[in-house]
């Protein structure tokens, strides 16, 4: 099993006590499409965060388990994440401008992603960043790899990204909201693409996003987390028979195009959902 | 030319060129009093820039514009104003962090010399469905959605006939959509507001809008009802692919 979590948990120090912001989640990924769907607040990102130990200072996480690749991310050592974090382990986040060096020509980041796993030449490093942004469908590799991230589109950044997070090879690849930022059109088409490059290299895939449509579209497996647990774990394929009354009211406050409402229905949170 | 009575807003042949690019090519279209009119298409359509330029936030601009049975001028004037207000996707980017619900509410009244403060304010809170206690808090203090009902309020307050929504509710969770799209229903009705609304949801839109006008490279390629849009009814390549990408992902 790639990612292996068991009864994580996450808290902050609050003013009295502690907030706890994800309780005893559990869930495993292969090498699958695994989407984490629920509203902001939900600990979603927090519990990839966890997986590859990077929450804020402030945060203390435990658990049973949690591991990738067999390996104890909460004992590892520093030196032993930096071998998974960028390396083994890719994560893209929604907005590229803020992801990318500003300073650094795309192709300079993507050539050093490379090399951080791989060893060869500098001119080796480059034919491969152009080689990686053609993959991720880059019409002219070579002068968007000569492109400073301010030349380039919101759709264009987020290729880089994901070529940059490809070139180590890894095995796992988080995406948190990867195409919230972007337009319909483009969104479909970056989601395609990683659809396509996660099942053509085998790799695991966590997408994490509050569009449940979406996630049903493009995943196999949807956890969907209300309150810092996960409610209901199904079938993508599943997700219009979904049974937890959260999961049916996310779906039903939607307006949707084909199906008219004069008024939306509003969700009624009830407190059992928390117990 | 001559406008029927009946038209809140006017758009005819409204052109837009920044620098030497031409982000709007020749839009037009009106909305009726108390109607509301959608506009959909990719980022960089021109819907955003026909938005600005009705609300004055974009001096340059050729063609005509026209709201209440008023031609506008290029650029603020405090009547146009109390005609129109916007509301913005982002509601923390919208409001100043360091000042209280009060004074954001306030503000308006105030530069427009309109007396009555308290009451109006507590008016509107109950209007947005904010608990009297939201009015001396702080933007951080208060959840995303109720920041919404805030940047509402602003934009109500002044009493405007004309409300311009740019991607009210995308930054927002779906059941806190839900809840902000039936409040912007509720308002329309009680203050017979007029809304010219973008988003790139077409469900959104139509779920607010009964004319829905399709943009795309400074073009409005299409202007159709809500109906045939969900029912596929479509004319233009643009509004078809659209469509398609709307309907595949919900």
């Amino acid at each position: 099993m790639l990612v292996e979590i068991s009864g994580l948990t996450v808290s902050f120090p609050a003013r009295q006590g502690r907030h706890v912001a994800v309780r005893d989640v559990s869930m495993t990924l292969g090498t699958e499409k695994l989407g984490i769907v629920g509203e902001s607040g939900s600990g979603k990102s927090l519990t990839a965060r966890a997986l590859l130990r990077l929450l804020p200072p402030a945060a203390e996480a435990t658990a049973k388990a949690l591991r990738f690749d067999g390996i104890d991310v909460l004992a590892a050592s520093e030196k032993q994440m930096g071998q998974i974090r960028g390396r083994r382990a890719g994560l893209i986040l929604q907005d590229p401008k803020f992801s990318l060096n500003p300073i650094m020509t795309a192709g300079d980041q993507i050539a050093e992603a490379w090399r951080n796993r791989r060893k060869g030449s500098r001119r080796e490093a480059r034919e491969a960043a152009i080689d990686l942004l053609a993959q991720v469908q880059i019409r002219d590799p070579r002068r968007v790899a000569d492109a400073y991230p301010h030349e380039l589109s919101g759709g264009m950044g987020q290729r880089v990204m994901i070529a940059m997070m490809l070139a180590p090879d890894p095995e796992l690849l988080i995406a948190d909201e990867p195409t919230s930022a972007l337009d319909a059109s483009v969104q479909a088409e970056i989601l395609k693409l990683m659809e396509d490059l996660v099942s053509r290299r085998n790799m695991g895939l966590m997408l994490i996003s509050h569009d449940l449509p979406l996630v049903g579209h493009f995943c196999d497996r949807v956890a969907v987390m209300y309150a810092g647990r996960v409610v209901e774990e199904l079938a993508a394929s599943e997700l219009a028979k979904a049974q937890h009354p959260y999961t049916r009211a996310l779906l039903d406050c939607m307006p949707s195009l084909t199906h008219p409402r004069p008024r939306l229905p509003v969700m009624v949170r009830d407190p059992a959902w928390l117990a | 030319m001559s406008t029927p009575a009946n038209s809140m807003i006017v758009v005819d042949d409204l052109r837009v060129r920044f620098a030497d690019f031409d982000a709007v090519r020749g839009v037009s279209f009106r909305v009726p009093a108390g109607g509301s009119f959608g506009i959909v298409g990719e980022s960089g359509s021109g819907k955003s820039t026909v938005m600005r330029a009705l609300a004055g936030l974009n001096t340059v601009w050729d063609g005509y514009l026209e709201v209440a049975g008023r031609p506008l001028g290029r650029g603020p004037s405090p009547d146009l104003f109390r005609l129109v207000q916007m509301v913005f996707q982002d509601p923390y980017g919208s409001l100043h962090p360091r000042q209280t619900v009060d004074r954001a509410l306030s503000e308006p009244l105030l530069i427009q010399g309109l007396g009555d403060i308290d009451r109006r304010i507590r008016r509107i809170l109950d209007d947005v469905a904010l608990p009297a206690t939201a009015r001396y808090r702080y933007p951080h203090q208060l959840s995303g959605g109720q920041r919404q009902r805030v940047a509402i309020a602003r934009a109500l307050i002044s009493e405007p006939s004309v409300l311009l929504l740019d991607e009210p509710t995308s930054a927002l969770d779906v059941s806190v959509q839900a809840e902000i799209l039936n409040l912007l229903a509720d308002l329309r009705e009680e203050h017979g507001l007029t809304y010219l609304m973008v988003s790139h949801n077409l469900a959104v839109v139509a779920h607010l809008c009964p004319t829905v006008g399709v943009m795309s490279n400074g073009e409005m390629v299409e202007i159709l009802s809500a109906e045939d849009l969900r029912a596929g009814r479509t004319q233009s390549p643009q509004t078809t692919r659209l469509r398609a990408l709307s309907t595949e992902l919900g």
